[in-house]
């Protein structure tokens, strides 16, 4: 059985009159880095703040590598690394001092501080620009030093509150990628919330949805994407007429048939060869340019979890 | 504990002496007391400043004025930059943090009073020369030392109240000029008030101040002094809760 770093029992916070967090249960294997979706305002970083133990849960319970987060909270955060919604960079200090601070904090001996200092500025590729008043940097470059100053001092578990939030394409590629690397070369369990899909697609081995505070699927992405639709075929082409499709929604294995413009998005019922289906397409005179075959995305998935009414997501599981 | 507050020391220190913003406003609010109190005062007043009660001026004065401007941007800077939550979901204990921030304040204007005093009792010696080394008597000394101390404490104590639940650096600032300037303002007030309400109140004043014992005084003032700096500090670690500075 794999050991869970994080451990979540009917976990809720009332803020006055809002409650931001409504009885979440929830597991984190130890060893993944795990995805915790939701839009704005669904609670993630209200859970990011209870599991530190900066916030009192108003109900529930959640434990942290073991250690209850009411009673606990300062054997957590010695034993977390967190990246939270601000990069909590000191502008004014150089990026090794504000390293060294952390590493300070951490009670790092000096040559173990120094040296891995220098491998993670190193690794994200700012060791030569150790130098600098971070403040003169680019929110992208202040982002990877957060990062790196999250994972300094070896933590078991990294909390990320959405670490490439506002940042440009290329620069949230680059933090995407370092967090990946360095998760897999330190071997830490990451909490990752995001409202970004294919960060999670590309990094999270498991994901949560959450919306307004409840939780609305859990799982890895493949076992989600194929719970919101079995496999598809998506035809770019023209020529799509009715007589067409008709032949194709008569076939046993088509569930369905829809045209949008020049798509035609054909769901299976299950996996099976394309060819015949193509084939009689062409022979009822549509003009086939692409063939697509796959699953729904993520996103496809989030977005239909986001327009249906929570409550029902949760009586269904 | 005390390598925790060492290393909250380390940082604010490092903001104190690296911060680019404020490299210049450093050396302008060094550049008043030590030509003020350390130069242009003992040219002026010359043996009087040692011999009287004229050092604690600086006693007084440079430990308010520099733990003012230092202490607002203990957590209400750290807020307004963002760096706060960070520093909160770290392992730092709440009273290292406290501390830590509380002693480079007091440190930091406490040793600028010092400096000054031994600059300006150096000016005195070399300007005003006679033949034998001046120094301040030993009641003198500690008052300044101690006064010095207990007034930066008693500073520094009320702006981390204020700096703990200040949105802007800006605001704290505000609040405390106005927190320290109240109880002075005041106790200038309440002696001319007894002088016009109390009869022949000038001629017993004079006599109260005439049969007082110096030494008493401040003994008494020093008491005082370090009672209230306690008390602040005690509320200002009571009200040192990450949940409310999260919230703010």
């Amino acid at each position: 059985m794999t050991e869970a770093a994080i451990r979540i029992e009917n976990l809720t916070r009332d803020f006055e009159t809002v409650r931001a967090l409504d009885g979440l249960s929830l597991e984190v294997p130890a060893g993944i880095i795990f995805g915790f979706l939701g839009p704005n305002g669904a609670g993630k970083t209200t859970t990011i703040n209870l599991l530190l133990g900066l916030l009192e849960p108003t109900d529930g319970r959640a434990e942290v590598l073991g250690f209850d987060t009411r009673t606990q909270a300062e054997k957590i955060r010695a034993r977390t690394g967190a990246l939270l919604e601000h990069t909590g960079i000191y502008e004014h200090l150089s990026a090794e001092d504000n390293l060294e601070f952390y590493a300070r904090v951490w009670r790092m001996p000096v040559a173990e501080r120094q040296a891995r200092i220098k491998e993670l500025l190193t690794h994200i590729g700012l060791w030569e620009r150790r130098k600098e008043p971070a403040g003169k940097w680019s929110h992208g470059m202040k982002q990877k030093l957060a990062l790196a100053r999250a994972m300094l001092h070896r933590p078991p578990l990294v909390l990320l509150d959405e670490p490439t939030a506002g940042l440009d394409v290329m620069a949230a590629v680059a933090v995407r990628d370092d967090l990946a690397s360095l998760a897999a070369s330190e071997g830490v369990t990451v909490f990752l919330t995001t409202h970004n899909m294919a960060e999670a697609e590309r990094l999270c081995a498991q994901v949560a949805v959450i919306r307004e505070g409840r939780l609305v699927a859990l799982g890895d992405p493949d076992d989600l994407r194929a719970r919101a639709g079995g496999p598809r075929v998506e035809i770019v082409g023209g020529g799509f007429s009715e007589d067409a499709l008709a032949l194709l929604r008569a076939r046993p294995e088509v569930g369905a048939a829809e045209v949008h413009d020049d798509h035609l998005t054909i769901e299976l019922r299950q996996e099976t060869d394309v060819a015949p289906l193509v084939s009689l397409l062409v022979g009822a005179g549509v003009q086939v340019a692409e063939v697509r075959h796959g699953k729904a995305s993520l996103e496809e998935v989030f977005v239909t979890l986001m327009v249906e009414d929570p409550r029902q997501g949760e009586e269904e599981r | 504990m005390i390598v925790d507050i060492l290393t909250v020391m380390w940082k604010e220190w490092k903001a104190v002496f690296h911060s680019q913003g404020s490299r210049t406003k450093t050396v302008l609010t060094l550049l008043i007391p030590v030509v003020g109190l350390a130069i242009y005062l003992p040219l002026q007043i010359g043996r009087p400043l040692v011999e009287g009660p004229w050092s604690l001026v600086a006693s007084v004065f440079i430990p308010m004025m520099q733990v003012g401007m230092t202490i607002p941007e203990s957590f209400a800077g750290e807020r307004e930059r963002h760096t706060l939550e960070t520093l909160l979901a770290s392992r730092l204990p709440d009273r290292a943090i406290l501390f830590g921030k509380v002693a480079v304040a007091v440190g930091y204007a406490w040793g600028i009073t010092l400096t000054v005093l031994l600059m300006s009792l150096v000016m005195v010696n070399v300007a005003h020369w006679d033949g034998q080394v001046l120094l301040f008597t030993p009641t003198m000394a500690l008052a300044n030392v101690a006064l010095s101390l207990l007034l930066a404490s008693l500073v520094a104590g009320l702006g981390i109240l204020i700096s703990l639940r200040a949105a802007t650096v800006q605001a704290a600032q505000q609040n405390l000029m106005a927190a320290t300037l109240f109880p002075v303002v005041l106790l200038q007030m309440i002696p001319l008030l007894l002088l016009n309400v109390v009869p022949d109140g000038r001629a017993r004043l004079r006599e109260l101040v005439a049969a007082a014992n110096p030494t008493q005084i401040l003994l008494i003032v020093l008491a005082v002094l370090l009672v209230t700096d306690l008390g602040l500090l005690m509320a200002a670690m009571a009200r040192f809760q990450r949940a409310r500075l999260i919230l703010d």
